[in-house]
Parts: structure tokens; C-alpha cells; sequence
């Protein structure tokens, strides 16, 4: 007798936890080949209010951690994303890439993930400036992490679209929520799988599947939302999203990349989500020939 | 043994024969309650009503003139940005902390209340806490939250509960009495109802499920069973008790639900600050985003409300 396959519901993942989305509905996406690819939650509003409570609540023990204790957990990440490689690979065949794709994607996925894990303790260092004033003060600036990020990731890739815009996010100590690709969706929840068994703490990255036209506006109109990015060049979502960022003047990025490329990878995505901090520090005299400074 | 109490005169019960509470049908009660799905211009009526009915609370060792004068003031400007809002009830502070409170609250119809009786534990003589009672209402304090002797509940000295209660209702003067039963400490919903009944007939004017400083505190279970205290007391002697959670609450949802079962035990005659409270520090600010929220459509941050 011929076994019949158990198909996987692939739940959000909302500040660390996997829970089914509060609608209750769901959506079943094909591939070319024209076979499910899996019961995918149909997100709601109602989510994104929930994830972004989480990704404020997630905020604060994120920032402060020691910066080399980011990088360790994302190096952690990409270490769990080596062990289940095959599983990505099989997803994104399943997706309707080609072997050799698939291969290159995921490969591709845990070096950026160590290249961004690698400028966690050293971005600061190298953006940061001391800076020159007249008056009897050493003034310097640095970055600080915005907040909490709504990303909306491309809708024609899957992992190496997420990681490419997830990573530079959480290396600056940013919490963030994911409105992953409609079409694509498989490998953005087994990425949270592994973001859930490698020390990130719960509701620093939440993952939410479904109709992004449905949540862009109350993603991007939350008023506790301090940025957002775009991974594609939709003019049309591009819009909504400046219309909606209007309220709160909220910064938005757009990234139009191709993010198979080796070098789709930078320092200035981790300080797109920064802010300039300059502090003023008095001081008796500087620059001068007895000045230690 | 017969009392008189608001010129009205009835006998005491046994309270060792107070009801027995069935929890698993609590349980069910409440978990109804919770399905309530409450929309538009009910919703806005009701957190506008929760506003009015809060006991905006600091009780922290760390309190100082200062932070009691900020939440004074927030006490009467809950969210400028939008005109139209009601004050809260009462301010809630130590009686340390009560002139200055009263000088900061001044002329807006926002109540002082103090806790008293050597509060949070209760574990001081009785003069002691009758002292703190009368320097609390001497420095101008319109309400007294007291706790009850758990300790003297629990090894069954109902009699010195009793009697502590109504010595504190003396010296309460004209200020109203509540009495906190820390139902945290007080482990089965049998004894809830015990010290409700025990609080009610030595003289309570409003009867408070917690400190805010035991969990849990005020569960919809625990004020349920108090409340179904109310309605029978109610019913045995005419007289209304008001009713106080405090601690825990702090959304509007469940302050929502909170008012449903108010409204369907003991009737609309209970959803007024005279005869509801809540005590809460932050349940005001999720209450006020959930205003914004309904009447922009947009999803608020804390970053642009006061702090609590």
C-alpha cells in the first residue's frame, strides 16, 4: 500500500514561539510542477500587531548585549543552517530551483551570515567617528541600533533574500519582523527553526507568512515600527510604504539586488538601520600640545 | 449577634459556613466571559469608562514627592494630545506620600487613597495600624485601602479578622473603607469567599482582591468569586459593596472582560468609579493607545505617551 504523505503545517514564528496565525486561515501555494508545497499560515493584522509587541519587548536585551555576544550567536546561526543544509536544499528544489541553485543559495546563505556575524564587534568601530569642534570638548559619534524593522522581503527569493536582509538587521542589534516571500515561503520557516535552536532570543527576528499587500500598511503604520526595508523594486509597494511611513517619519530602505551574487554584501546595510549618536564630552583643552586627548 | 450599620441592622453570619466555591464551575463562568468579542462604539465606551474607574498606584519603597507629584499630574492630564478624556478615580499612594498628593490633586475630583495597616504584610499591632489609619485620613486622604491579617485568617481567628476590620472602619472617619484581602495568600477560593463575607459585615465599603505585590493577584476567578460575595450580601442586607481588583490587569482586554462580569453579576448599577475601581499603574497607558488606536486605525508606541 502506498503511504500517503504528511504534509507540514508551517506555522509563524512570533517571539519564539510557533503559533498558527490569530485568523485562523491559511493558504496553499504550488510549485511548477504544480504540487503543494505545504499548509502556510495566511497572516493577519492582528499578527503584526502581535509580532511587533514581541520584537519591542525582544528590543532592549538585544541592543545591550555585548556586541561580541551578537556575533557569536549569529555565528551560531550559521552553524545551524551548515547542519540542516540538505534540508534547505531540499526545500528549494521542492521551491523549483535546480540542484546546482539550490546548492549555490544555501551555501551562499551561511557565508553571508558569517561575514555579518564577523561585523558585529567591529561596525561600530569603523563607522564611528571623533570629530573635530571648536569649543573645549572631545566630541564623537557612533551608531546605535534604530529599533524594531518591518522587512519585506522579496517575493522571488527565498533564503538567500531573508539572510541577506535579516543579518545586517539583528548584527546591529536591531529586533525586526519578516513578512517572507507569498510564493516561496517554505525555507523562511525552517530558517526560523533554526533561528529558535541557535541562542537568538525569541522576538528579536519574527517570521510571518502570507498576502504581504495585507500587512504592509499595519506593519508600516505601526508607530512603534522604526524603519523599514524592502528587498525589490515593486513601485507600487514602494509607495504604499512612503505613503504609510509618512505618519511617524519612519526611515524606509529599498534594496534592489541580486542577492546570488558574492559581494551583495556590506558594511552600509548594518548602518542603514543605525543611528548617529554624538556626544559632546567637556574637557579642559584639546588638541593642544598638553592635551592627552 | 446583631450589628447596626448604615442605619440598617441585620445579625452576623457563622462564617465558618460561609459557601463552599465549586472551581471548576468558576472556571467555566470566567472562561465565558473571556469570549466576549467587544467592537467599536461599545469598546470605546467601555475603555473610556475603565479610564475613569482606574486607581492610578505607585507603592514602591523608592517613592519619592517627586514621582508621586508626575503621576498626580498624569492623573489629570492622561493624554492631552486628545481633549475629551476623563480624569482617573483615585491616586494610590502610602500615607507618607498622602499631602502630597492631596496639595497635587487638587480641585480636579481625582480621590487620594491610601493604603494603611502597616501594608503590604499587615504584620504590625493593632495600634500601630489604627495610628496609620487616622494619620493617613488626617493628612486628607479620602479613601483607606487596609489589608487584613492573613496570617490570623489562615489559623482561623475569624473573630480578630473581624473585629480588626471594624476597629479600622472607625477610625476611617468619613473616608471610604477598603479592605484587601491579598487573595494570593489566601490559596482556595473557599477562603476568598470566607474574607469577603468577613470584610463586608465588619464594615468594608469596598472589598479588594490583592496588594499588587502577591501572585497571582487579581484573576478573573478570584473576582468573580468576590463579586458573587457582593450580590449575596446584597441580597441578605441591601447594602452595596464596591469592588476593587488590583495588580495584574494590565490591558484593556481584560479590563474589558473585567466589566462584562461586573455588568452580567451584579448589574449596571456596579459600572460607576463609586462602585468599581481598578488598581493598576500601567493598565492607563495600554487603555489610552487602544483609544488612539480606535479612532486613527493605527497600531501606537508607548514612545509617545507619559510614562507611568
Amino acid at each position: 500500500m502506498e503511504r500517503l504523505n504528511v504534509l507540514k503545517t508551517y506555522k509563524i514564528y512570533i517571539g519564539g514561539k510557533f503559533p498558527r496565525t490569530e485568523s485562523g486561515r491559511f493558504y496553499t501555494p504550488l510549485n511548477k510542477k504544480g504540487e503543494q508545497l505545504g499548509h502556510i499560515c495566511l497572516s493577519s493584522r492582528k499578527d503584526v500587531r502581535n509580532s511587533v509587541v514581541a520584537a519591542r519587548k525582544a528590543f532592549g536585551g538585544w541592543s545591550e548585549r555585548a556586541a561580541f555576544n551578537r556575533g557569536q550567536i549569529l555565528y551560531r546561526i550559521a552553524e545551524m543552517l551548515e547542519g540542516r543544509k540538505s534540508q534547505f536544499i531540499e526545500e528549494l528544489i521542492f521551491q523549483g530551483s535546480t540542484k546546482a541553485q539550490a546548492e549555490k543559495e544555501v551555501n551562499l546563505s551561511i557565508d553571508r551570515m558569517v561575514y555579518y556575524a564577523g561585523w558585529c564587534d567591529k561596525y561600530t568601530q569603523v563607522l564611528g567617528s571623533i570629530n573635530p569642534v571648536a569649543s573645549s570638548h572631545f566630541n564623537f559619534s557612533m551608531h546605535v541600533p534604530q529599533g524594531v524593522i518591518g522587512v519585506i522581503a522579496e517575493n522571488s527569493t527565498s533564503l538567500i533574500g531573508l539572510v541577506s536582509l535579516v543579518a545586517p538587521i539583528i548584527a546591529g542589534g536591531n529586533t525586526c519582523i519578516v513578512v517572507a516571500s507569498k510564493e516561496l515561503p517554505l525555507c523562511a520557516i525552517t530558517f526560523a527553526e533554526v533561528l529558535n535552536s541557535s541562542d537568538v532570543p525569541g522576538g528579536v527576528v519574527n517570521i510571518l507568512t502570507g498576502e504581504s499587500k495585507e500587512m504592509i500598511k499595519p506593519l508600516t503604520e505601526h508607530m512603534d515600527v522604526n524603519g523599514m526595508i524592502y528587498g525589490g523594486s515593486n513601485k507600487k509597494i514602494v509607495q504604499q510604504l512612503r505613503e504609510s511611513a509618512a505618519l511617524n517619519l519612519k526611515r524606509i530602505q529599498t534594496y534592489d539586488e541580486d542577492w546570488m551574487k558574492e559581494d551583495a554584501q556590506n558594511l552600509y546595510m548594518i548602518s542603514d538601520c543605525q543611528e548617529v549618536k554624538t556626544t559632546w564630552h567637556p574637557i579642559e583643552n584639546i588638541g593642544g600640545a598638553t592635551s592627552s586627548y | 449577634m446583631s450589628i447596626l450599620k448604615k442605619n440598617k441592622t441585620f445579625s452576623i453570619p457563622d462564617f465558618t459556613q460561609s459557601p463552599c466555591i465549586d472551581k471548576v464551575g468558576v472556571e467555566e463562568r470566567v472562561a465565558r466571559f473571556q469570549t466576549r468579542s467587544i467592537k467599536s462604539t461599545t469598546k470605546m465606551q467601555g475603555l473610556k469608562m475603565i479610564l475613569n474607574m482606574i486607581d492610578l498606584t505607585t507603592l514602591e519603597g523608592k517613592d519619592t514627592p517627586g514621582k508621586v507629584k508626575q503621576m498626580c499630574f498624569k492623573a489629570q492630564h492622561l493624554h492631552d494630545v486628545h481633549p475629551g478624556l476623563p480624569n482617573v478615580a483615585a491616586v494610590c499612594v502610602y500615607p507618607s506620600m498622602v499631602e502630597t498628593a492631596v496639595k497635587a490633586v487638587e480641585g480636579s475630583g481625582v480621590n487620594v487613597a491610601s493604603v494603611s495597616t502597616a501594608f503590604p504584610s499587615g504584620q504590625a499591632p493593632l495600634d500601630i495600624k489604627i495610628r496609620d489609619t487616622k494619620f493617613a485620613v488626617s493628612q486628607g486622604a479620602d479613601e483607606i485601602d487596609m489589608v487584613i491579617s492573613r496570617g490570623k485568617f489562615l489559623s482561623g481567628e475569624y473573630n480578630y479578622v473581624f473585629d480588626e476590620i471594624a476597629t479600622i472602619k472607625e477610625a476611617c472617619g468619613k473616608a471610604r473603607l477598603k479592605v484587601i484581602l491579598e487573595t494570593g495568600e489566601l490559596v482556595t477560593l473557599d477562603n476568598v469567599r470566607r474574607a469577603s463575607d468577613i470584610a463586608m459585615y465588619a464594615g468594608a465599603d469596598f472589598i479588594k482582591t490583592s496588594t499588587g505585590k502577591i501572585q497571582p493577584a487579581a484573576t478573573l476567578q478570584v473576582t468573580y468569586t468576590m463579586l458573587e460575595a457582593i450580590r449575596d450580601f446584597k441580597l441578605a442586607t441591601g447594602i452595596q459593596i464596591g469592588m476593587k481588583p488590583a495588580g495584574g490587569i494590565s490591558n484593556s482586554k481584560l479590563a474589558l472582560h473585567n466589566l462584562v462580569m461586573v455588568k452580567e453579576v451584579l448589574g449596571g448599577e456596579w459600572l460607576t468609579n463609586e462602585w468599581f475601581r481598578f488598581g493598576a499603574s500601567s493598565l492607563a497607558n495600554d487603555v489610552l493607545m487602544q483609544i488612539m488606536k480606535a479612532e486613527t486605525g493605527i497600531y501606537q508606541s508607548a514612545d509617545y505617551f507619559s510614562k507611568d
